[in-house]
């Protein structure tokens, strides 16, 4: 299997996981915040290249993991609306709501389709014109400006049937929240590398000026990670802190200001629910007032009651790094991906999924 | 045919339905067992040991790069006979359609199930039609059911994994599920992808001529290479270890798999086999699988070994180490 020969040359990987263990000096807590960094991680094999002292941990960067239980019972719930059609990327199937998941009221008969792209939604609501279609907008500043774009263009075709329940986060937000976290311990941040294809080197600045963490901005291929972690290496060893951008090949230093153009156009930013981290300020994004008549959540009036985490479920602590999926009590025990406890057991990216699929259960 | 749908009456057992078997299906399916039209068929088998299998075909686009439901379904249970060490001999047909089916469309599918058969040098020696009201059934099913005979001194079986043993995937992973996934989805990547369904008799017969020694043959159909090494790890109580860089992937199925966050490890395939031979005669069966047609990309992937008992643990291409596990669900496409 050699797609990205160059990037996953096992003599340069070699060489930078030597250098990266020469350089270290004691024990280096480095943080991937993005769940497809951590699923290369593990799907690579590089933790087995890396120094003891190297600790990578995951953070919240699964967009799945992260949404909170009331958003899933509302997906749900507007899957059983009659009429509906609810589109979804596919990694939120299998998520466990409080009593079910899209992909058993799937099989209740609901009319529950996944796509590829929100303007897949578009369609289905144009030759569908007496059903509602709801899109299940979860996702971070990935996929925020497509679904953006989605909801721009269906006004302008005057598509009145099309909504979305956004459960959009921005991850800037979550990450001064990890940063003010007395508990947390991380020396660097493995920034994500899809994210910053949109907001830029330059959106994560104010963070970087607020905590002077290590930060580099990383690809997926083996490559590009062990080059941020020597990059990240060499600033923690050397004490001087700095917010890089290890990915410069995807990553402009501005961003795509296009994309968050359209983003900003139909959404603002609002005080956001991330599942087991809690409510973190400015880290959501609600529509504008221009384009509430696409919002999901007013046109079909959907309120829950509050829910907590299920007894034992230490969501939480595994997003946020303190702790690793085998030290959780329900792992591998009552949580597994046939029956799964928490979104982090079945999404393709969540932390729990990784440690089950492809450490068998080891730490890491 | 006048008509050109499928109607309730074809399948009522009636006029119409002799009609249906007599100017569509027995002029392909040729043969003096099916054309005495007995409820079953008759003939004599030979001693030894005989393997048995069935398989339903349900896939969906019934038209794919590469094939259809029809090939599919014969292809299918004569790999299946085959990964026992048998000759697959005889084979039964059964269609399930939905009214209002095309004519035409199915003539497509029986055309292509009597070269596949042809191919395979087995015969459907007995079958049966159904014909359900519109939304019943999607288009068409077929079941496919069939026999075959194992040779002296084969013993081939899922138990038989023996610490030593190296392992040949017989070539490239994933083509059929991706080609699959590409076509029901609609996706519009430009990949020229095509499904690798075929029979694996005559591959498998060749091989046998070289060594009995073959302890495990499987075609990784659902569930992928993966899913079906963890199953032999399992049943055989055995580790086994596999070198991702030797692993055969196109590079356009590996592309597609990247973008969306599948693992060809896990995609199915249907016209591929894993075969755990005997150390010894690994390199001349491996010589013998790549001269056959179906297995030009053959590779040694792993061997077996007496540690991990039970688990699959892969090279990565970087040099380092991972487990794969077996395959929960269907893989679904991820968000970013």
């Amino acid at each position: 299997m050699k797609p990205n020969a160059h990037y996953q040359n096992p003599a340069l990987c070699r060489s930078l996981a030597d250098r990266i263990a020469e350089m270290a000096k004691g024990q280096i807590r480095i943080m991937e915040v993005c769940g497809t960094h951590t699923v290369s991680i593990f799907r690579h094999g590089i933790r087995f290249l890396l120094p003891e002292s190297i600790l990578l941990v995951s953070g919240p960067g699964c967009p799945v993991c992260v949404t909170d239980q009331r958003d899933i019972d509302a997906f749900i719930k507007l899957a059983g609306q009659d009429n509906t059609i609810i589109h979804t990327f596919g990694d939120l199937m299998r998520v466990p709501g409080s009593s079910s998941s899209l992909q058993k009221e799937k099989a209740e008969g609901r009319d529950i389709r996944i796509v590829y792209s929100a303007t897949d939604a578009i369609d289905t609501a144009m030759v569908n014109p007496t059903k509602q279609v709801v899109f299940a907008g979860v996702g971070f500043e990935t996929t925020a400006p497509t679904i953006a774009a989605s909801v721009v263009a269906a006004k302008r075709m005057g598509i009145d049937n099309y909504s979305i329940y956004c459960t959009h986060k921005r991850v800037p937000p979550a990450l001064d929240a990890l940063a003010s976290d007395r508990d947390m311990h991380i020396d660097g941040f493995l920034l994500p590398g899809h994210v910053s294809v949109i907001i830029g080197r330059k959106g994560y600045e104010p963070f970087f000026q607020k905590y002077r963490i290590p930060s580099a901005i990383a690809g997926f291929e083996p490559v590009d990670i062990l080059v941020a972690i020597l990059r990240l290496v060499e600033m923690i060893t050397e004490g001087s802190p700095a917010l890089i951008n290890a990915y410069p090949r995807a990553v402009p230093e501005n961003g795509n200001a296009t994309a968050r153009k359209t983003m900003e156009t139909v959404f603002d930013t609002c005080d956001a629910r991330w599942r087991g981290l809690g409510l973190i300020p400015g880290s959501g994004l609600a529509f504008r007032d221009e384009y509430a008549h696409f919002d999901a959540q007013r046109r079909f009036g959907i309120t829950f009651p509050e829910t907590c985490l299920p007894s034992g479920c230490l969501c939480g602590e595994i997003l946020t790094g303190k702790i690793t999926p085998p030290q959780c009590p329900l792992y591998n025990k009552a949580c597994t991906p046939i029956d799964p406890v928490g979104p982090c057991m079945v999404s393709s990216e969540g932390t729990c999924a990784a440690y089950y699929n492809y450490a068998a259960g080891d730490d890491g | 045919m006048k008509k050109d749908r499928i109607l309730l009456d074809h399948g009522s057992g009636g006029r119409m339905a002799n009609r249906l078997i007599a100017e569509m299906m027995l002029p392909l399916f040729n043969n003096p067992m099916l054309s005495r039209l007995d409820d079953g068929a008759s003939f004599d088998i030979p001693d030894g040991r005989m393997a048995f299998s069935t398989d339903s075909y349900v896939v969906d686009p019934i038209f794919f790069p590469g094939g259809n439901i029809g090939d599919l379904a014969i292809n299918g249970t004569v790999n299946d006979i085959a990964m026992c060490g048998a000759v697959p001999l005889y084979l039964s047909v059964g269609l399930i359609i939905e009214e209002g089916f095309s004519i035409k469309d199915l003539e497509a599918i029986l055309r292509s199930m009597s070269v596949s058969a042809e191919k395979a040098g087995v015969k459907i020696v007995t079958g049966d039609t159904k014909v359900v009201p519109r939304g019943a059934a999607d288009k068409i099913f077929i079941n496919t059911s069939g026999i075959g005979q194992i040779p002296e001194g084969v013993n081939v079986s899922g138990e038989n994994a023996r610490p030593g043993d190296k392992i040949i995937v017989s070539g490239t992973i994933g083509d059929h599920g991706i080609t699959i996934l590409h076509q029901r989805e609609g996706l519009s990547f430009d990949a020229q992808m095509k499904s690798d369904s075929a029979p694996l008799n005559h591959l498998v017969a060749r091989m046998l001529n070289i060594t009995k020694n073959i302890h495990v043959l499987r075609d990784p159909t659902r569930g992928g290479v993966a899913t079906a090494l963890n199953e032999i790890a399992a049943k055989s109580n055995v580790g086994i270890r596999i070198r991702e860089s030797d692993i055969p992937v196109k590079k356009n199925v590996a592309g597609f798999c990247s973008i969306l966050g599948l693992d060809p490890l896990f995609v199915a395939n249907e016209g591929k086999l894993i075969a755990f031979v005997e150390k010894q005669h690994a390199d001349d069966v491996l010589r013998t699988v790549k001269e056959d047609p179906c297995g030009r990309d053959a590779r040694i992937i792993g061997e077996v070994v007496s540690l991990h008992c039970g688990k699959v643990i892969m090279e990565t291409a970087i040099g380092g180490e991972r487990i794969v596990n077996m395959l929960t669900g269907e893989q679904l496409p991820r968000i970013c």
